[in-house]
């Protein structure tokens, strides 16, 4: 059997990569539980947003951490404006027909990074991206352990603003009841296009985060959109605290699927969590409604 | 009626003689159409007719092409044989992955969803077991005579793939005169109104998947046959999955000739990017426009136009 050492490093290193994780999974949950529009184009997105880390890295040299918020900025910007324009217009009626329109949207984005991009495989080398720490019988690489810290940071900001400022509480109202909200005066269309973006402003975040230690591809947005899906599914859809408890999950599951199934085996572990979740509690760990 | 029997008569005269005198590279094309148009029409009968939109339609395919190898590759089978074997295991899958999800009562996107996982689960057991050489993938002995389901003169997968299209056809066509059709679309229009109408909902959404299931298993077998050779992601990745799904929206879900039209639409924006790419050196890149074309038409046609290319044609085709 395995090394205990050797597991509990595997653990940690799952739940470092889980952090940034929920950052992906608390943008989509964010989206669903305001638009209530499954996004499948979210993988796409954060494919997209990575390349815009690593064109800034490459053509001007801003390290991935200090480009977070221009690309915060303008992912917040696309989001809103792909809303406005595409989705927004597009999307009406039953909820596979806004889950095809994004399907369409992601076909669309992930051809044209083909296109533009081609289909090599991009990385950004950094100074410390070799930099460790050493945890008791772990040693954990430090960009992952800045990453972790930086978007468990954004997502209390995240929450802080939902909680605090206006708009927050006026996304929050629309979420839990569209109608009362228009009536007591809340521009509704609005407030869904914000919502949208601050979704793929998460994504921008999270592309920033994920760069020192990822790669990127035309098709890494399908490496990341099932993962997506399952931690939201897990935690509950629409659900904040899911949102997280689901990423923390996912990544040891991931981690771990990998070290006692091997590297190819292991990824099987995300798409039955996935299945099992669906067929057995379809509302997840924190969903209150289906 | 009599204009469109007219009209399809025609067409059926024109496929019969197209190999006759087009050049060899138009018989290759054609048989992809016939061949997307088929797998299509599986992806209807589920997603179309029945509303069960799936985002996974490629583990049907998979399953066939990968039973029909194996049992070649391994067990000595006869390839003909093994084609109804595949059809009978596709069929099986379907059954289990409706069972699974429909007593759940799993609908829309999060049907959508879990047919994306299975697709998923099965890519990764075909890329790691070694019953399925892993991510080799199966190479299938070339040795073209008719009895071995090969043939060398590329002539023939045009004839059969014509062939299995049309029955696709006749398979919709049935259905939209029969009743499992007219309860199916009761089903996709109003899930409740047809429980109460007495249909028994989720019996007639698992025979629509086990159908669809045998329908797109029956195309992979054809497709390991014409290629000799499937890998995991040829036979499980997503991108087959979407193709069937977009055939069938482009075209027109829920109508007998959707996935047709949907399947030379495609094959034709497919052939005007390829040439494209062979003759101008500048767009010598340019093969995934085709796909940007697809996915903006894909857009398009939920938002604005839901009955597809065949609205276009037809005056009411969408069967209700």
């Amino acid at each position: 059997m395995l090394d205990p050492g050797i597991l509990f490093a595997g653990v940690l290193n799952g739940l470092l990569a889980g952090g940034v994780y929920v950052l992906v999974a608390v943008g989509l949950t964010l989206i669903y539980g305001v638009l209530h529009i499954i996004n499948f184009a979210h993988g796409s997105l954060l494919m997209l947003a990575m390349y815009a880390v690593f064109f800034l890295w490459r053509l001007t040299g801003v390290d991935p951490y200090a480009a977070l918020p221009i690309v915060i900025g303008g992912a917040f910007v696309f989001g809103y404006i792909l809303y406005r324009l595409v989705i927004g217009r597009l999307s009406h009626g039953r909820d596979e027909n806004i889950l095809l329109i994004t399907l369409g949207v992601s076909i669309v984005i992930d051809n044209v990074a083909l296109l533009i991009f081609g289909g090599d495989t991009q990385t950004i080398e950094t100074p410390y991206a070799s930099s460790f720490v050493e945890l008791g019988a772990a040693l954990l690489p430090l960009p992952k352990i800045i990453s972790f810290v930086a978007s468990l940071l954004l997502c209390i900001v995240l929450g802080l603003f939902l909680a605090r400022s206006d708009t927050g509480k006026a996304i929050r109202a629309v979420a839990r009841e569209r109608q009362g909200a228009r009536l007591v005066g809340i521009d509704v269309d609005n407030i869904f296009a914000l919502s949208y973006g601050i979704g793929i402003a998460c994504l921008g975040a999270a592309a920033c985060l994920l760069m020192p230690t990822y790669y990127v591809t035309p098709s890494s947005g399908h490496a990341f959109v099932l993962v997506a899906f399952t931690i939201v599914v897990l935690g509950g859809m629409g659900s904040f605290a899911g949102a997280a408890v689901g990423g923390l999950v996912i990544g040891v599951i991931e981690s771990l699927g990998g070290l006692l199934l091997g590297e190819q085996l292991g990824q099987i572990g995300i798409s039955v969590v996935f299945i099992l979740i669906l067929l057995l509690k379809p509302s997840g760990l924190f969903g209150a409604r289906q | 009626m009599t204009r469109l029997a007219f009209l399809l008569a025609l067409a059926f005269a024109a496929a019969i003689t197209l190999p006759l005198v087009a050049p060899g590279y138009l018989v290759d094309v054609g048989m992809l159409v016939f061949f997307l148009a088929f797998i299509g029409q599986s992806w209807n009968i589920s997603g179309g007719f029945a509303g069960q939109t799936s985002f996974g339609h490629a583990v049907f395919f998979g399953t066939g092409a990968y039973t029909s190898t194996i049992l070649q590759i391994t067990f000595g089978w006869n390839a003909w044989l093994a084609w109804p074997a595949a059809m009978l295991a596709g069929a099986i899958v379907g059954w289990i992955i409706a069972v699974l999800s429909f007593r759940a009562g799993l609908r829309g996107s999060y049907f959508a969803l879990i047919t994306l996982a299975f697709a998923e689960a099965f890519r990764i057991l075909a890329n790691s077991l070694s019953f399925t050489h892993a991510g080799l993938g199966m190479l299938i002995k070339a040795d073209p005579r008719p009895a071995n389901f090969q043939f060398k003169d590329p002539i023939w997968f045009y004839y059969l793939a014509l062939a299995l299209c049309i029955v696709s056809l006749l398979i919709a066509w049935q259905l939209t005169r029969g009743r499992l059709g007219s309860r199916l679309v009761a089903v996709r229009e109003n899930e409740d109104a047809a429980r109460a109408l007495g249909i028994d909902v989720f019996a007639e959404k698992v025979k629509a998947l086990s159908l669809a299931g045998a329908i797109a298993a029956a195309g992979g077998t054809f497709y390991a046959q014409k290629y000799l050779y499937i890998d995991p992601n040829i036979a499980f990745g997503v991108d087959k999955s979407i193709e069937m799904l977009l055939v069938t929206m482009v075209g027109g879900a829920g109508t007998i000739f959707g996935p047709l039209l949907g399947a030379l639409a495609l094959t034709g924006i497919n052939e005007v990017t390829r040439t494209l790419a062979s003759v101008v050196p500048a767009f010598k890149n340019v093969q995934p426009l085709s796909l940007i074309v697809y996915g903006v038409m894909l857009m398009l046609i939920v938002g604005r136009l839901p009955d597809g290319l065949a609205r276009l044609f037809r005056r009411v085709d969408r069967h209700a």
